[in-house]
């Protein structure tokens, strides 16, 4: 029987000892000896285990370490993130940008509606969204998705994400763009464990990129596949960048963050409409201010049968589909 | 008071110097462990350099195999309370010194539990923002919040508890009852909640069918209560063969009950899901029919499932069978068990809520290489904590660590004992 390497190691030539002998009150110089060296050995494997961890750079800096929750900033403690967050983009980008804090609009809730016999699936609104929005290239990160659905179902199942014709729209098809739909009962917000996201003033869930730990809990709560995360460092070519940037939008993410679309709030909260509007060839895109009766959406959600996508869940979205006829 | 604390002091001394003392074959087993966790760290500071895309997860199955794993020992901590309880409820004195092993497991199933949810963050460097009042704690919001809170908690008391009563042992003290009756009482409830939080992680995303279902929390307990006290089983088992620790196999049996009732539980409860979900037919079928049977040509998880199906069937008819009171049968149900939970919880409860994603897309998940590593380090490390903790806590118990011990600096001849520990005297 083998000796348990419990018991203690003297007496090797010994016969087994019936019960076991009490553990040395101190240990012997050489059972010390022997100690030692494998701890060392112990913590030099670690130590070698690490070794790729000096090709670590993009880390961020200790203020940015340090730096509190975006809804903690005293105004000058936000200048000065600003200004950091302009160096920064600087150095990497070899650009100076501009980057606000633009914070809601009183009287302001933004709502969007969507035109579905208008979209011809050309996925422009996409590709304007991206360089709107300083998303990564690659890997690519797109806020839209638009899906190609057959005619005749809602089964999103049935849709196809990665159609790619000569030309749209195809005969026995109707296109359908989602984003995020900025709902006024988010289960992304209500998830985060450390309010890293939540829903302004004018019903656009933001996200704070310098204080997200990068969990992905809002990613699987979202019932609308919304969320991006930023599994690496994103790529932006340089003469690509848009710097007019604002904190809570488009400036650049670092990787191990989430991010979505939030209205393009760089743009509306300046009096702009956002990219995917602006590019739309077709006009299937509505976007303004519910509180205003007179705003084309308030008039759209008044006259046209509008719907939601999943109401089920109750997530109240602010993001409605709707057809002409 | 000082003298109170250096007495202390010189037992974690005493202690600490006695885990990295031991024979060939004990620094063989410590130097495996620690090359898989060199392993295991050097595949993370890869992770760290490059960011989650050595990780087989996309948007899609934003999860994968860290969560699951998570999901899986969180299980196997809360499942020390199967031994807590037959002692401190039922006056079991057979388990009684037991117990201290399976809160040791317990602890050592934390420790990993914190290590997968540390790996799967983003941003690890931000931890500090789960910290309450110095960062933003989303509580009572985030279940995720809910579970850092009971997570430490439990790992806490079970630190205190295991500590308290190996350092009466240690001193020859009575442990006093105020001092840990309470907290073992706690804890058993403690330990309940820290699955049934786990699982409402999942269960209150109304955007999950398949999670999002009332069944999840119950079925969460009784996988756990399965493939804990068999892993405990099997650990129980080893300490026995390489210490001088008896353990009667009364007490093994004792744990075989437990495992027997909570398999025939857990597979009624996946009964019941099953019949829910394919019955019913609706569209919120298409994640367990992707796990069982594959979805549109899609097929990743069929053989993980009905791999995990056969591994519980075949540790449930063992263990309904007489022939699981030979050990032998026994070690081969409770590794069946152990196995089939894992996957049942992993790969077959984590990644088909993610599939088909919200949108209707089919994105398959596979772990990278990466990512197994990881797994594979964290793996070893708490066994190489587990391994350690006994190393100190089992010389204590056999009374062979002491600090009757500490006076005399050549040891003492071994003095005459009976085989069975002394038992503990609180009772």
């Amino acid at each position: 029987m083998p000796r348990p390497p419990g018991a203690t190691d003297m007496n090797e030539n010994l016969p087994v000892p019936p019960s076991p002998a009490p553990e040395p009150a101190s240990m012997s110089r050489r059972s010390f000896l022997r100690g030692s060296t494998v701890m060392a050995a112990g913590v030099a494997a670690m130590a070698a285990g690490l070794a790729p961890l000096r090709k670590l750079g993009d880390f961020g800096s200790v203020d940015e370490f340090l730096q509190a929750h975006y809804n903690e900033l005293s105004p000058d403690q936000m200048s000065t993130v600003l200004s950091r967050i302009e160096g920064e983009v600087q150095r990497q980008y070899g650009v100076r940008p501009h980057v606000r804090d633009l914070k809601a609009m009183n009287g302001v809730e933004f709502v969007y509606a969507l035109n579905l016999t208008r979209c011809t699936g050309c996925r422009k609104c996409v590709h304007a969204c991206v360089e709107e929005n300083n998303q990564s290239r690659d890997p690519a990160i797109e806020y839209i998705r638009v899906l190609k659905m057959p005619n005749g179902t809602f089964d999103m199942e049935k849709g196809d994400h990665n159609y790619a014709p000569e030309s749209v729209p195809e005969p026995g098809f109707f296109y359908m763009p989602v984003q995020c739909h900025q709902c006024k009962n988010p289960p992304c917000v209500k998830v985060c464990p450390v309010k890293a996201t939540w829903q302004d003033p004018d019903g656009i869930t933001v996200i704070d990129y310098n204080w997200c730990i990068g969990c992905r809990y809002c990613e699987a709560a979202c019932p609308y596949f919304a969320r991006r995360f930023n599994f690496s460092e994103p790529t932006i070519p340089k003469e690509q960048l848009n710097t007019n940037m604002s904190y809570l939008g488009n400036q650049p993410r670092h990787k191990g963050v989430m991010e979505k679309c939030h209205f393009c709030v760089q743009r509306t909260r300046a009096g702009l409409y956002p990219a995917c509007l602006e590019v739309c060839p077709t006009g299937a895109r509505k976007f303004g201010n519910i509180l205003d009766p007179h705003s084309e959406v308030s008039q759209i959600l008044k006259h046209k049968r509008v719907f939601v996508l999943k109401e089920e869940v109750g997530t109240l979205p602010r993001f409605f589909y709707y057809f002409d006829v | 008071m000082i003298r109170a604390v250096r007495n202390y002091f010189v037992f974690l001394g005493r202690s600490a110097a006695l885990a990295f003392d031991g024979d060939w074959r004990y620094y063989a087993w410590l130097g495996a462990l620690t090359a898989m966790c060199a392993i295991g760290l050097n595949a993370y500071s890869h992770q760290l350099v490059d960011g989650l895309i050595t990780t087989g997860m996309t948007d899609q199955v934003s999860w994968g195999v860290y969560i699951a794993n998570f999901t899986f020992l969180v299980g196997v901590a809360a499942a020390a309370v199967m031994l807590v309880i037959p002692v401190y409820v039922y006056g079991n004195e057979e388990l009684h010194d037991l117990v201290i092993f399976g809160e040791l497991l317990a602890v050592a199933a934390i420790i990993m539990c914190l290590a997968f949810v540390t790996v799967d963050l983003g941003r690890p460097d931000r931890f500090w923002h789960l910290i309450p009042f110095l960062g933003e704690f989303n509580f009572p919001g985030s279940m995720l919040s809910w579970d850092v809170i009971v997570l430490n908690g439990y790992l806490v008391l079970n630190v205190y508890i295991c500590g308290y009563l190996l350092y009466s042992r240690y001193r020859g003290q009575k442990p006093a009852k105020w001092f840990y009756i309470p907290f073992v009482f706690i804890g058993i409830f403690w330990a309940i909640s820290i699955h049934t939080v786990t699982a409402f992680l999942y269960v209150g995303l109304g955007g999950r069918p398949f999670w999002n279902s009332a069944i999840v929390g119950p079925r969460f307990i009784a996988s756990a209560f399965t493939a804990g006290p068999a892993m405990i089983i099997l650990a129980l088992q080893v300490i026995r063969r390489v210490t001088a620790y008896h353990v009667p196999d009364r007490a093994l049996l004792t744990l075989r009950s437990i495992v027997q009732v909570s398999m025939i539980i857990n597979l009624f409860l996946l009964a019941n899901e099953v019949f829910k979900e394919f019955y019913t037919d609706s569209l919120h079928v298409a994640s367990a029919r992707y796990l069982y049977f594959g979805l549109h040509g899609h097929h990743a998880l069929v053989p993980w499932i009905w791999t995990a199906i056969g591994l519980n069937l075949t540790a449930m008819t063992i263990l309904a069978l007489p022939i699981s009171r030979s050990i032998k049968w026994l070690d081969l149900a409770c590794v069946c068990a152990i196995l089939g939970i894992w996957i049942e919880k992993g790969m077959g409860l984590v990644i088909p809520g993610f599939v088909p994603s919200p949108l209707g897309e089919i994105v398959e998940y596979i772990p990278s290489w990466n990512e197994t590593l990881i797994c594979l380090g964290i793996w070893a490390f708490g066994l190489l904590c587990y391994t350690l903790f006994l190393r100190m806590s089992v010389p204590i118990l056999l009374g062979t660590l002491s600090q009757a011990g500490e006076r005399n600096l050549v040891p003492a001849p071994a003095t005459p004992r009976s085989d069975l520990p002394a038992t503990n005297s609180a009772h």
